[in-house]
């Protein structure tokens, strides 16, 4: 029984967030220029398909490209500020610095740079999710308990082979618990870029609808990103599931 | 001869917090033969473990030195085996992984793993069995009790077949009756490979049922105040009354040297 409550419930949740959000809509008759109903917003969907699918595909394919960067990028980076004193001394004030920088300010330098289309996209995207992934392969790497470490330097290990044989394993839940994080941000970094400078993709679709006061599109494509990114997120979930089962045993602290 | 282990005036200062430092051991001298057993016997604190870190090679002494095979400790030394008083197993890997663990470090074996790999895995599956874990090796370590981890702590201490075994209260965090049946199976694994063993620990009663020699170590700064050969022959029996005299005046010993 709670087995099938636990499958049912989020689409439970949704209807009814849908269902209370048609009802405000139609009780109070707010102008579907500022608020449309779920069912406006299902008919622009179906009405505007294709051209939805096609944006939805580039939006897609450019965030998948700079989240692959940031995994390459930040994890490497990661793994140099964990395992080095020196990089993490030099490197963590600047990455800070960084990452306090609004990214939607970097999009015009990105396009004077790139021009416009798919390039400053992808690096906005990757700009945005890479600094969780290093953080957190770096906590990873900087929390491995000094027992652990005793025993493998009594064994004559080298620096290289105490990072392969438990620096890199024991950093593989955090590192995984990072690639959630950073997917869904991914898609914030892409679609940023596509509303800032686009010719193309979600964003960039949504933008033109504003100025045509299209909102029930406008919503439909916040639909489709809201759909793409519990995807992602439920994807690398379960690849998070089958690498780290080990450290995952209990119940946590679900009550 | 030269014996296999030579500690000569070892002393070690921890540096403190604070601007001073901690002295843990204070001129320490000890000898130990090859497949000699030796227990290092103290109160909390006296700086046992940190002994068997510089026969190891983890730490360097403030002065003094240590020898081992003829050769002066100046970093981690491949001829030795070590288990702790946490097991320290990785999660993620199985109970025969975690074993096989030093072979994938330690030379001539780390460059034969690969090839090798189903010969080592019949060596560690035999020191499985030998201290009882047959049929565990496929268990992950979090998988099994604090005992039956504890075992595969031992048997990862000797599957690279190390000269010097070091052990860091390794039976502390069991309860009675697994401590006494690892006692034997340690005891039983010694007497059939012979190596050379440092148990560090604050049992007496285990020092006197496994050691040739057992070593009293002081307060900190950790001495070596009294050392005393047993010469009971094995099996030993922790209730025969020669065994239980020993135990008795070694703690008196002890006692006294908490007092002073």
């Amino acid at each position: 029984m709670t087995a099938r409550l636990e499958a049912v419930i989020p689409w439970l949740f949704i209807g009814a967030l849908l269902l209370v959000w048609e009802i405000v809509c139609v009780a109070f008759s707010i102008p579907a220029f500022i608020l449309p109903r779920p069912t406006l917003v299902w008919a622009a969907l179906t009405a505007q398909f294709a051209p939805i699918m096609s944006n939805s595909l580039d939006t897609l394919i450019r965030t998948i490209a700079g989240f692959a960067l940031a995994v390459v990028l930040g994890g490497l980076l990661g793994v140099a500020i964990g395992a080095s004193r020196l990089v993490y001394r030099g490197l963590y004030p600047v990455l800070i610095g960084f990452n306090s920088v609004p990214k939607v300010a970097v999009v015009p330098v990105f396009v004077i740079w790139f021009g416009i289309g798919a390039v400053p996209a992808i690096l906005t995207a990757f700009l945005v999710s890479f600094f969780p992934i290093a953080v957190n392969v770096a906590t990873g790497l900087a929390t491995v308990e000094p027992e652990l470490l005793d025993v493998l330097r009594a064994l004559g290990a080298r620096k290289r082979q105490i990072l392969i044989k438990v620096g890199l394993p024991r950093s593989l839940p955090y590192f995984f618990a990072s690639l959630k994080v950073a997917i869904t941000l991914a898609f914030v970094g892409t679609i940023i870029s596509e509303t800032v400078a686009g010719s193309s993709g979600i964003g960039y679709l949504m933008m033109a609808a504003t100025a045509n006061f299209d909102t029930p599109l406008v919503f439909a494509g916040l639909f489709v990103i809201a759909a793409l990114g519990i995807v992602m997120y439920a994807l690398f979930a379960a690849a998070e599931h089958r690498m780290t089962f080990w450290a995952k045993r209990g119940e946590g602290l679900t009550v | 001869m030269r014996p296999f282990v030579d500690i000569s005036e070892v002393t070690l200062a921890y540096p403190d917090a604070g601007a001073g430092s901690i002295l843990a051991l204070d001129g320490v001298s000890l000898s130990i033969n090859k497949g000699e057993f030796v227990a290092v016997v103290g109160p909390s604190g006296c700086g046992k473990s940190t002994l068997l870190k510089l026969v190891s090679g983890l730490h360097p002494p403030s002065r003094g030195g240590v020898i081992v095979a003829d050769r002066e400790v100046a970093g981690p030394i491949k001829i030795v085996g070590m288990a702790f008083q946490n097991p320290i197993m990785l999660p993620w890997r199985t109970t025969l992984d975690n074993v096989l663990l030093p072979l994938e470090i330690v030379e001539p074996h780390a460059r034969n793993f690969r090839g090798n790999r189903q010969n080592y895995v019949q060596k560690a599956l035999a020191l499985l069995a030998a201290v009882g874990l047959d049929g565990f090796a496929e268990r992950y370590p979090w998988q099994l009790s604090g005992g039956m981890q504890q075992r595969a702590s031992l048997c990862r201490a000797l599957i690279h077949a190390p000269d010097l075994l070091l052990l860091d209260e390794p039976f502390g965090a069991l309860d009675a009756f697994t401590r006494e049946e690892l006692w034997t199976v340690l005891r039983d694994l010694w007497s059939a490979h012979g190596f050379t063993v440092i148990l560090v620990t604050h049992d007496l009663t285990e020092a006197v049922f496994l050691a040739n020699k057992v070593h009293i170590c002081s307060k900190r700064p950790g001495r070596i105040i009294d050392s005393r050969p047993i010469e009971l022959p094995h099996p030993r029996d922790k209730f025969a009354p020669e065994f239980v005299a020993i135990v008795r005046d070694l703690h008196a010993g002890i006692a006294n040297v908490r007092l002073s």
